[in-house]
């Protein structure tokens, strides 16, 4: 039997209350690519942390080369050998590729960027990567870059290489490319660990698949006698009874129609392709997608703060029975149309309250145009705060401490107790219970259901299945930026959905 | 008269010189060091203490000890300076402008009341102090220097302070561009996450720059007395050339060669109105104000650009938290 290049036994990590990693146990050989699979939050990415260096493991052990070991830094990390590639890449903007390389290497005095450079290329040959070694990082692409970090890794004579979600920012040409390199390693004798949720990747790359649900390792099994719908299942599991309650929607009217909305980032990549769909008052339209796949760019363009590249977005004025377009139109803009609009967002301190100010303060940020002398009144939002403090039971000192101060839950509470108070026709809320705990939760699906059965047309983007399953009228699936399907969440399977979020519809494209 | 303007501006550059070398050492490792008019004006009169307590303990002057007494004191005194900086700013990540202008007022503050003190100890009648012995040791010329002509007067007729400037300026060049130590240091001033995670160790990097930045910035102080003013202290006779020497960085966009020239041009631009005859007193304080009015232009012109090279080190001001990724 050979001796694996590592392996983890019963690795156990907290933050807190929260279990991210639950007696994870698993092995690598050389010359083999293991996929971790897993959705948002399952721990894969703590789980490699732990490997790199970055967290310590609570308890459980790592070996290398068959003896145990003990890895307390980065630098640790790399004098096992263990490379790894970060999501959000380590680079200087301004230096050259061949200098990020060799950064940080204990050489003394001149620097021999010649005797680097033939090493570097010595590297790129091998493995076949195609890379300017005197360009700029900041004139590269996202490619480019993630390019520069593996050949880094490399460089420090890592041979074990572990890649966070490497395809998140490539385009499907550019995955190609990185596989065969991939590829090409791993016949070299290298062990790779690839951080992924992308089914059909797992499929084409990967010699065997571990599974995380939920910090909690589920199993490994071989790459060649798995297929979509047995990972999909290990990833998303049973369904779990939660007992939210759901009422049917009563008289629905349409309220909100967006038209082949299609918005692109600054790269120039479409982050929203031709999205079209429509809401009703009374129900709770779910949003149902892996992170990033557009649904911030959603919200945020209905809200007003996101360029639309085409597309319509049609609001229906119930007071007026006049019809609007929003699109291109600022916050204030819309507000002023009579369009009562309210929007949580994800980012709760950032976009949605001031840390620094307290919650009188922060119920002014919605209401202070409304004041008629140049003085603030404070005592209406004063009252607000109050009366939000007393009906959701949100723990803080006094309506004067500052927001940054409370806990995630009670924060929560004062930013959707706001955005309610303004009585919205539309109320649209990005993971609200993201980091809340089972009680705030509730209160937050009560809060959701009260606005539903006011005839209030809610948005809800959310990351548990099972809940949007019990909660949603109908559940909308992005993929990508696209809509890959709306169902009926009285009906739909949770493997339904999990492979609406993970199939690659277009997968006889890929290689163009 | 042309020869004796290049003679004046080079000397009125020096210690702008020396000030933006300093400088722009110390941003390349992310601290942006505001304290340097008050760093310079502490290395001054640390230089004058220094030279004060030689030259009134001893009969006549050892030429090396009247030198190397002066210089070791302003030294010391800039090197304190820069540690309270760093104390404040990379330990205990203080926001660097407010540390900066803070120690600048302190430093304007502990250069007037040191040199107020020496002027009534020693009695004088003018609100000035003079060692005039300390000066001409620091002003010891190439003995060949005045049999050359213009040529002599232009290149070799300065003091060794001055050389010392331009080496140090040329020096700094090539270490941050050709040394792996110059390579870490600037990746820490650009991406200290980065660097932190290549394992470069952020604070001892801030450190050691901005110390070394303050003491070569203090020596510009220590030039401007000994050799500009003839050793004579006077306070606030310094001027706001601490501020002239932190435009200098930024006209010289961080290059401490391209500072070379620079800093001469600012020093002509300077002294120019000396030698513009029949000149209004307006007109002299207006001429004054080009240096500024230069620095400004550039400015504008760099940030049209938008050349990544041309733009100060990304994270200039910023305090490093290695817990906030």
């Amino acid at each position: 039997m050979v001796t694996p290049a590592i392996e983890l036994k019963n690795l156990t990590k907290t933050f807190g209350n929260v279990i991210a990693n639950k007696d994870v146990s698993l092995v690598v050989n050389r010359g083999e690519i293991l996929s971790i699979l897993g959705e948002n939050g399952s721990g894969k990415t703590t789980l490699m942390n732990m490997i790199s260096g970055i967290y310590f493991p609570d308890h459980g052990q790592i070996f290398i080369d068959g003896k145990e070991v003990v890895i307390r830094s980065p630098k640790d990390a790399f004098d096992y050998s263990i490379g790894m590639i970060h999501q959000h890449f380590k680079l200087v903007d301004v230096f050259t590729a061949a200098e990020n390389i060799v950064l940080g290497l204990n050489e003394k005095g001149r620097y021999d960027i010649k005797k680097s450079t033939k090493k570097i290329k010595e590297i790129c040959d091998l493995y076949g990567f195609e890379l300017n070694l005197e360009k700029k990082i900041y004139e590269m692409s996202v490619s480019e870059k993630q390019t520069v970090e593996i050949i880094k890794v490399l460089y420090r004579g890592a041979d074990i290489l572990i890649l966070d979600e490497p395809t998140a920012v490539l385009t499907p040409q550019e995955t190609q490319k990185l596989f065969a390199i991939l590829r090409r390693m791993r016949d070299d004798g290298k062990a790779i660990i690839i951080i992924t949720h992308k089914l059909h990747e797992v499929l084409s790359l990967s010699d065997r698949v571990s599974v995380l649900r939920k910090g909690e390792y589920i199993g490994t099994v071989v790459t060649k006698e798995a297929d979509e719908s047995v990972l999909t299942e290990m990833m998303v599991g049973k369904k779990v009874e939660l007992n939210i309650g759901r009422s049917e929607p009563e008289n629905p009217e349409l309220r909100l129609e967006v038209k082949k909305l299609t918005c692109f980032n600054r790269e120039g990549v479409p982050v929203l392709n031709d999205v079209t769909f429509d809401v009703s008052s009374g129900e709770i339209l779910g949003i149902a997608g892996i992170a990033g796949s557009g649904q911030r760019e959603l919200l945020e363009s209905i809200a007003g703060l996101q360029k639309v590249n085409e597309g319509e977005i049609i609001y229906h004025n119930p007071k007026t029975g006049k019809t609007d377009n929003l699109r291109d139109k600022t916050p204030m803009k819309i507000r002023d149309l009579g369009v009562r609009l309210s929007f949580v967002p994800e980012d709760r301190l950032g976009m949605g309250l001031v840390g620094n100010m307290d919650i009188v303060d922060n119920m002014m940020l919605r209401s202070y145009r409304k004041g008629k002398s140049v003085f603030l009144q404070r005592k209406q939002p004063k009252e607000l705060a109050d009366k939000i403090i007393a009906d959701l039971e949100v723990v803080t000192p006094g309506a004067e401490t500052p927001v940054r101060r409370l806990s995630g839950g009670n924060v929560q509470k004062v930013l959707v107790g706001r955005e309610i108070a303004s009585s919205p026709t539309v109320f649209m809320a990005a993971y609200p219970v993201r980091g809340l705990d089972i009680n705030s939760s509730y209160l937050i699906y009560n809060l959701l259901n009260e606005q539903k059965q006011k005839g209030v047309a809610v948005i809800f983007v959310g990351e548990d299945l099972d809940v949007l399953l019990e909660l949603c009228d109908r559940i909308l699936v992005v993929n990508s930026g696209k809509i890959t399907g709306i169902v009926d969440a009285r009906t739909a399977t949770k493997e339904e959905i999990g492979l609406l979020m993970t199939k690659n519809d277009n997968g006889g494209e890929t290689i163009e | 008269m042309l020869v004796a303007f290049i003679q004046r501006a080079v000397m009125q550059g020096i210690p702008l010189l020396f000030g933006s070398t300093g400088e722009i050492i110390t941003e390349k490792g992310g601290n942006l060091n505001l304290g340097i008019p008050g760093i310079m004006y502490v290395g001054g009169i640390s230089g004058v203490i220094g030279a004060f307590a030689y030259e009134s303990s001893v009969e006549t002057v050892n030429p090396f000890l009247a030198v190397m007494i002066p210089l070791l004191a302003s030294l010391l005194g800039s090197l304190l300076m820069g540690l309270i900086y760093c104390v404040l700013t990379v330990t205990l990540r203080a926001n660097q402008n407010v540390t900066g202008l803070a120690l600048t007022t302190f430093g304007v503050g502990f250069g007037n009341f040191f040199g107020g003190s020496l002027i009534k100890i020693v009695g004088s009648d003018m609100p000035s102090i003079a060692l005039t012995q300390t000066s001409v040791c620091f002003k010891t010329q190439l003995p060949f220097a005045d049999k050359l002509g213009w040529f002599g007067d232009v290149f070799l007729s300065y003091s060794f302070l001055a050389y010392l400037a331009i080496v140090i300026a040329l020096l700094a060049s090539f270490f941050f561009n050709k040394t792996s130590f110059g390579l870490k240091l600037r990746s820490v001033g650009e991406n200290p996450a980065t660097a932190d995670a290549a394992g470069i160790n952020v604070e001892k990097y801030k450190y050691f720059s901005t110390c070394v930045g303050s003491m070569i910035a203090g020596l510009g102080g220590l030039y401007y007395v000994m050799d500009y003013a003839n050793g004579v202290w006077s306070n606030d006779g310094f001027g706001d050339r601490g501020w002239l020497a932190i435009a200098l960085v930024i006209f010289a966009i961080w290059k401490p060669n391209l500072s070379i020239l620079g800093s001469i041009l600012f020093g002509g631009l300077f002294i120019i109105h000396n030698y513009i005859p029949n000149i209004s007193f307006e007109m002299q304080e207006i001429i004054k104000m080009t240096p500024y009015a230069v620095t400004i232009i550039v400015l504008v012109v760099i940030s049209m650009r938008r050349k990544r090279e041309h733009q100060p080190p990304a994270s200039l001001g910023l305090s490093y938290f290695r817990e906030e990724r």
